[in-house]
């Protein structure tokens, strides 16, 4: 029994993470239906600014600011720059951010070294359900909120839904979509690298992310990749699932079990677990 | 009100809009007509800023806005309902109508704005707060409608209203744009394949074909002169 509570808690600790990142991945494909391959680069190359401020000023949250602003910046400038110029080409645009992907990795690499760097927790992260565990479900949880009721509940987040669902008759109705585009990629640009801060301890290394966003996609999709508040409900759930399955199976099944989820759900419920029709109209 | 000159919309080769020239003024109810392809729908895309002319100038009120797009041009007082509507069906009624505010700051006005919306459309009061893809076509039609008059336009442009509704209600949409022009003094620009019920309503009728200017006449003149009809509306 006291397995089970711990398991629990584990994997709503990781569960958050994956939500967090899947939330980042759902903003952007809702408004431009591209997958953001691109995003765990964004939130590495976040935590190591983070990392280096870190090392420079031996404090934790000057470095956290720093990261998800950066994230923001560089989700802001992917859209203006390299997303825009192929935007009538979705398939061109995901081949541009797979690219991105590499070539940051590489550049953090390059930079920073392959070796891995400790990289230190937000709080104290000993014991069950430890106060950095603690801080990553809020952080996720206030971050989540947040940003469901930005979309809900305010003028902004209508104009972004508008421009994401039917950009023609939003711009008849006075919104610029090109500048809720720009928005949209910044937010979730910030949104994954909270998730990449609270992800990559306790060690930074170019390709800490990778797994982690495997299981974000994941949760994207068993949200149904343009429902954010099925994402944020499908990470919890494979967070949780996938450390019953470590817990009790063996860890080194977890990677399939998440790959076996995924399959199942693009075979069995192709819009997600809570998804609607999938057709849109024309 | 508004005033076309010499104005091309190209796709490629295809000059979908060929020089047309039109005025419109204050007051009045403009129905454009035409075949399929005629160039109608480009003719309105063009005027709204959705698609950027080749050549030609569209002023408005004096003003020009040739090239101004179409987040601006719904700020100098004009509103398009585009063919099917363009209502966004994720979003509710309510969602939909406050859209159609949001660029102008003054909340009580909004708020004015759509309790006159709901007047005009008693259907969509009773179904604010439903996802607008529950909407029958007469009610999307009427949705679309009401979120271009939540920006108190100057000039309306409806393209193709009658679109798949059954005739009552196209009546009915009819009715509510002369009853707007004589309370509001709303200019409207309507383009429609259904020439007998633009007609009605109209004051004059512009017939485009091949996207030229082709006949220029009173509604009057076209439903009654059988010569114009036959030759230009085939009815």
């Amino acid at each position: 029994m006291e397995q089970f509570l711990n398991l629990t808690l584990n994997g709503i600790t990781s569960g958050a993470v994956y939500s967090a990142l899947g939330l980042s991945l759902v903003i952007i494909y809702r408004a431009t239906r591209v997958v953001n391959f691109a995003q765990p680069a964004f939130a590495l190359i976040s935590a190591y600014l983070a990392y280096s401020i870190n090392q420079a000023t031996g404090g934790y949250w000057l470095g956290f600011a720093v990261a998800l602003l950066a994230g923001a910046v560089m989700g802001v400038l992917t859209e203006r720059l390299l997303v825009r110029p192929v935007r009538h080409n979705e398939l061109g645009a995901i081949i541009v951010t797979l690219g991105l992907l590499i070539v940051l990795q590489a550049v953090a690499g390059m930079v920073w070294s392959n070796e891995p760097h400790s990289f230190p927790y937000a709080f104290d992260f000993r014991g069950d359900f430890s106060p950095n565990s603690m801080f990553v479900v809020a952080a996720v949880a206030v971050t989540a909120l947040a940003v469901l009721l930005l979309f809900r509940a305010t003028p902004l987040g209508l104009r972004m839904r508008a421009a994401a669902f039917h950009p023609d008759a939003a711009r008849m109705s006075g919104v610029r979509v090109g500048l809720m585009l720009t928005l949209g990629w910044g937010l979730a640009s910030a949104v994954g690298s909270l998730a990449g801060m609270l992800a990559v301890p306790p060690f930074i290394f170019p390709n800490v992310l990778d797994g982690v966003f495997v299981y974000a996609l994941t949760a994207a999709v068993i949200g149904g990749l343009d429902n954010p508040l099925g994402t944020i409900i499908g990470g919890f759930l494979l967070g949780v699932g996938l450390s019953y399955v470590s817990g009790y199976l063996g860890p080194e099944l977890v990677t399939l079990a998440a790959l076996a989820i995924l399959v199942i759900v693009l075979a069995v419920r192709p819009n997600g677990l809570f998804g609607k029709a999938l057709a849109r109209s024309v | 009100m508004l005033e076309i000159e010499d104005l091309t919309t190209t796709y490629g080769p295809v000059r979908a809009v060929d020089g047309v020239n039109l005025t419109v003024a204050p007051g009045a109810i403009t129905a454009v007509l035409g075949a399929n392809g005629a160039g109608k729908t480009t003719l309105l895309r063009t005027v709204s800023g959705l698609v950027r002319p080749r050549s030609g100038r569209i002023r408005m009120q004096g003003k020009d806005i040739t090239r101004s797009p179409a987040e601006l041009t719904v700020r100098g007082g004009l509103a398009l309902v585009p063919e099917g509507g363009g209502v966004i069906t994720e979003l509710t009624v309510a969602e939909n109508l406050r859209l159609g505010a949001l660029w102008r700051g003054d909340r009580a006005d909004r708020a004015h704005a759509l309790r006159e919306v709901c007047e005009l459309f008693p259907p969509l009061e009773q179904r604010l707060s439903r996802p607008a893809s529950t909407l029958s076509g007469g009610e999307r039609q009427m949705l679309a409608i009401g979120r271009a008059l939540m920006s108190r336009p100057r000039l309306l442009l409806l393209d193709e209203p009658s679109l798949g509704l059954a005739p009552m209600i196209t009546a009915r949409i009819m009715q509510v744009l002369r009853d707007l022009r004589a309370s509001t003094g709303l200019t409207v620009l309507l383009v429609e394949q259904n020439a007998r019920s633009a007609l009605s309503i109209a004051d004059d009728g512009v017939v485009l074909s091949l996207g030229q200017v082709v006949m220029t006449a009173p509604a009057e003149a076209l439903l009654t002169d059988e010569a114009l009809r036959h030759a230009y509306l085939g009815f």
